[in-house]
């Protein structure tokens, strides 16, 4: 980060916090999220990838805005719909594939797949299955940071579904309990599976949550880069002073359906289309140039270069060699 | 405390010897915690961690909320960063309030990673009736786990193995669930002093007989002994297996014994269907073991109920030393 932005400077929050490298790569990353979701997608079209995916298309800020001032030593903890924390947080697409492709050379070693992504080296616990599974974890790894006295910080990731589970509840009140270093990222898309939010919540915003944990809690227009990595800043500053745990709620769209079961019946044409034209990835784009971090040529050079190691990717899938099915049922304890 | 037999031998009590693991381990330790409710000042529900809040403080002997699914999953978080917590549930009963965080993720995750994590957390949990708790605070549900590949399930019988393998849980990589008896909780018996481990997945034979095996777990050893010896008056030699763990299950030690006696007999707390009895029957049918056998295989197990309130009915609902003595009178006899 750079400090030498003037008090009276009212650029947008991540122009004037952030240096244009990070920036750069920050877009570089959210082109690298919209082209491998696309190339997942492909590839499961064409039978190169079997079992489902959750894709986030149209989330992309979310994602990458909130990891954006995260370290390898800080945790995330991530949902279903994680194929772009993954990315944010630093994975390399090639073992994403691979790990899609069900090969050897994925992240879990084709154990896990979509659903179970996960990079411990760059602090992602992994994607999760089960709605609400990784708020306890994520409470847990607070408490191992704050134990073993590191200022490391853990972002949870979690969707609007989540915030109905009984997880939710009990890992919000025990961080607040014991002031966790925990940030609560709420990506609200609207829709859980079918049910709108309006219908499953009691509440106008998750982030009025917050309220019944004594948190802070703050909902931003999830779709605004600068708007969520400035809740998320302060939510981390307020983390790694001790001050204990924050819910952000990033309110946003996913542009796909739930899963590839997904028929479209809960909403209509026209809505997926007008949240289409808030797209995030141009909205970012667009602000860096306005901003003169980059002019059109440079932005359409990151996004070929995103290109590129996406297709380099699946070619590195393609390649790899399956898991041994002897192997069947290695990893389900430590080997000596 | 440091009571002495009459051979000079230090005696201790499950209890005392369950919390002298835990202070051995925390004082060796730093990463080692432990977390339930009520653990701290109240010392437990069945004063197991007694005193050590005031050895250890309150950051290390941690009373958590009402919160058994997100306690679990915190302590779940915790293990996977790099503590060793020590989770007590007040009964084994509330484990199904947390089996969304034992089942899917505890006992998943290094296999859903491709073993690039480890969760060496440890979960206690004191089970049994014959205290007149009735339906929801006496059930014996250790063998749900052991259909859990992931995880490892303990039944310690004895002082001495209460403390050995509780270290040696906590020196497993892996999560393990350590059912102890709340009837032998005051049980006392020989303990060494300082440091030691119990094999993990080693059966042991408490008695040597020829003329039938009986396999039991936890309190039901202690039954079995003495039915053997009552029995031993009459002529008939009865070998007693004490199983120790139910996963992974001890099946050289077992089926080594079928062969020499030729009598089976499996003794256990939990309900009899589809429990620990089906698994080992089943085990010794498919084995050359089988061919040794002179009569069918009895399995001794709890009525097919709720634990009931009633002293008498909650007596006559799981195996008694009696009825295991009428049992193994009948497989001895060939009366079945």
């Amino acid at each position: 980060m750079t400090s030498d932005a003037p008090a009276t400077d009212n650029r947008p929050f991540a122009i004037r916090t952030y240096a244009p490298a990070q920036l750069r790569e920050a877009l570089r990353r959210m082109y690298l999220i919209r082209r491998f979701e696309e190339g997942a997608e492909d590839s499961y079209m064409r039978g190169l990838i079997h079992g489902t995916m959750h894709l986030s298309i149209g989330q992309e800020a979310s994602a990458m805005a909130t990891c954006m001032e995260l370290t390898d030593a800080d945790k995330i903890t991530s949902t279903h719909r994680g194929h772009g924390h993954c990315i944010a947080k630093g994975a390399d697409v090639g073992r994403m594939f691979a790990e899609f492709f069900g090969k050897e050379t994925g992240y879990c070693h084709g154990r896990g797949g979509s659903m179970h992504i996960a990079d411990v080296r760059t602090g992602n616990l992994g994607a999760n299955g089960i709605v609400g599974g990784g708020l306890p974890i994520a409470v847990g790894a607070a408490l191992t940071a704050k134990r073993l006295g590191r200022d490391d910080v853990t972002v949870c990731f979690f969707g609007d579904g989540a915030n109905n589970e009984g997880a939710f509840h009990e890992a919000l009140n025990m961080a607040s309990v014991w002031k966790l270093p925990v940030i609560f990222v709420c990506e609200n898309n609207g829709y859980g599976m079918s049910t709108a939010v309006t219908r499953s919540t009691a509440v106008r915003h998750i982030a009025d949550r917050a309220s019944a944990y004594s948190m802070p809690g703050i909902t931003v227009d999830g779709n605004d880069f600068s708007a969520v990595a400035e809740a998320v800043h302060a939510a981390i500053v307020r983390a790694r002073a001790g001050d204990g745990p924050s819910l952000v709620e990033n309110v946003t769209y996913r542009w796909r359906g739930h899963s590839k079961s997904d028929r479209n019946r809960y909403r209509t044409k026209e809505e997926i289309e007008e949240w289409m034209t808030r797209d995030p990835i141009a909205r970012f784009r667009s602000e860096l140039i306005a901003h003169g971090i980059l002019d059109e040529a440079a932005a359409d050079a990151v996004a070929a270069e995103a290109m590129a190691e996406v297709e380099a990717g699946i070619a590195f899938a393609k390649s790899s060699p399956a898991p041994a099915i002897g192997d069947v049922t290695r990893y389900v304890y430590a080997e000596n | 405390m440091n009571a002495m037999t009459e051979t000079g031998l230090r005696v201790l009590s499950y209890s005392e010897a369950i919390r002298e693991a835990m202070a051995i381990a925390m004082e060796n330790d730093p990463t080692v915690i432990l977390m339930g409710e009520d653990i701290g000042v109240y010392g437990g529900a069945f004063q197991v961690t007694l005193d050590l809040v005031d050895r250890f403080g309150p950051d290390r002997v941690m009373d958590t909320p009402i919160s058994e699914l997100g306690g679990a999953g915190v302590a779940v978080g915790a293990a996977l960063t790099g503590l060793k917590p020590i989770y007590e549930f007040q009964f084994s009963d509330f484990a199904m309030l947390a089996m969304e965080q034992i089942v899917n993720q505890a006992a998943k995750l290094r296999y859903m990673l491709g073993g690039e994590a480890s969760v060496p957390v440890v979960f206690r949990l004191p089970a049994g009736s014959g205290t007149g708790a009735a339906a929801q605070h006496s059930q014996s549900i250790e063998a749900w786990f052991g259909h859990v590949p992931g995880l490892k399930v303990l039944q310690p019988a004895t002082p001495e193995d209460a403390k050995g393998m509780l270290l040696s849980a906590l020196a497993d990589p892996d999560p393990v669930m350590i059912f102890e008896h709340k009837l032998l909780y005051k049980m006392k018996g020989h303990v060494p002093e300082g440091s030691y481990l119990t094999p993990i997945g080693k059966a042991l034979v408490r008695r040597s007989g020829t003329d039938l095996t009986i396999v039991a777990g936890s309190i039901m050893v202690h039954r079995a002994l003495e039915a053997a010896e009552r029995l031993a008056a009459e002529g008939i030699s009865a070998e007693v297996i004490d199983l120790r763990s139910i996963r992974p299950i001890d099946a050289e030690t077992i089926l080594a014994s079928v062969r020499k006696t030729g009598r089976l007999m499996v003794v256990y707390e939990g309900v009899k269907a589809f429990g620990v009895g089906a698994e080992i029957s089943a085990m010794v049918a498919e084995s050359d073991a089988f061919d040794h056998l002179d009569a069918p295989i009895l399995r001794l197990g709890a009525a097919d109920a709720p634990v009931p309130y009633n002293p008498d009915l909650e007596r006559a609902a799981v195996p008694q030393v009696e009825t295991i003595e009428a049992a193994a009178r009948r497989l001895a006899r060939r009366e079945v």
